[in-house]
């Protein structure tokens, strides 16, 4: 049985790492997914081809979430091709990783920006439609950071954390839509963004991780599916931890 | 513009409609425990008037999005405050001699 078979959904940041093993795995579960990236790249044509490849549908749009055009692109892409759209899945993100001091101001405003803003504009559309349609999922990808802290991550742990409170707020607001708000909290996870952390941190994190590793993305997809499926028609409006216990 | 009498009454009797349909569909979707005519044309819509709260203006602008087949921008929602106010909005937003769905 697949699991979001007949769904249609969009998903933020999916030219690769996490974003990218969301989309490919919610077209394995039978969605039809509109893959949003902020610029044209042989990545994305990369997790384009490769939903194709499992007999998905898929549809791109690129342009930065912080604009309130693309995230109206984002929906209008899903109606137009697939009639409606169930679920919202807010995974776009950047890092500016370093100590507060050396951390300009305008990198501060484009991490909460593109993490947070972003957040914002795809839920605000969404949610028209999926009112509309009285049931929808916005799925927000979090962090720990936002939970536990983190040396140089500042802007980060306060956009995703602001991720975490405006996921609780949004779930009150539109519970009588029948619309679900969640949010996942993700650890460290081996991907494009990971890859740039200082090593003695990665060790750090592995050391302190029940699990004794770093995430894959495909293990960040399963909880993401869960979401949007009916096997969490009940849930909302709280996170998921998706750290192998690295905060607990 | 309205230029001559006939015109006038049209667009009276166009309103008249819109303000109709609208009153219909808010007691519709909010269920509201009163009859349509019971609302008058000025009532406000938060507070005071019909004593809506801010999550029912998504349902209100989706309501009319879907009723009058228009889009309601962020400059508008500003018009979604009164009876009055939206069939305005409306009004403001369907072409010349649109008098219907």
């Amino acid at each position: 049985m697949r699991l979001l078979e007949g769904k249609s959904a969009v998903v933020t940041g999916a030219s690769r790492g996490i974003g990218r093993s969301i989309a490919l795995e919610y077209a394995r579960q039978g969605a039809a997914v509109v893959l949003n990236a902020s610029r044209a790249s042989d990545a994305l044509a990369d997790t384009a081809t490769a939903i194709r490849a499992v007999g998905g549908r898929c549809e791109t749009v690129t342009g930065s979430v912080t604009d309130a055009s693309t995230a109206r692109a984002l929906v209008g892409a899903a109606l137009d091709a697939f009639g409606r759209l169930d679920i919202l899945v807010n995974n776009a993100g950047i890092t500016r990783d370093r100590p507060l001091t050396m951390l300009s101001e305008s990198e501060f405003d484009e991490v909460l920006a593109v993490n947070l803003r972003g957040v914002y504009q795809c839920s605000r559309e969404a949610v028209r439609e999926m009112t509309r349609q009285r049931g929808g999922r916005i799925i927000s990808v979090s962090s720990i950071s936002a939970l536990a802290g983190r040396p140089g991550q500042c802007g980060y742990a306060a956009a995703k954390a602001g991720i975490v409170g405006f996921t609780k707020s949004l779930a009150r607001e539109v519970g009588r839509f029948n619309v679900l708000a969640n949010a996942l909290l993700v650890g460290v996870v081996d991907t494009g963004m990971s890859e740039r952390m200082p090593p003695d941190l990665k060790a750090e994190l592995r050391r302190v991780t029940p699990l004794g590793r770093v995430g894959r993305p495909d293990e960040v997809a399963g909880p993401c599916v869960f979401l949007g499926s009916d096997l969490s028609t009940f849930v909302t409006g709280t996170t998921i931890n998706v750290s192998g216990g690295s905060y607990v | 513009m309205i230029a001559t009498l006939v015109e006038a009454r049209a667009y009276a009797a166009h309103r008249k409609d819109l303000t109709h349909r609208l009153k219909e569909t808010l007691v519709e979707r909010l269920d509201l425990d009163r009859h349509s005519d019971e609302i008058p044309d000025d009532c406000l819509l938060f507070g005071v008037g019909l004593g809506l709260d801010s999550v029912d203006a998504l349902e209100i602008l989706v309501a009319v999005e879907s009723e009058f087949g228009i889009r309601v921008e962020d400059s508008d929602m500003q018009e979604i405050r009164s009876v009055n106010s939206i069939v305005d909005l409306v009004l403001s937003r369907q072409s010349p001699g649109e008098n219907g769905r």
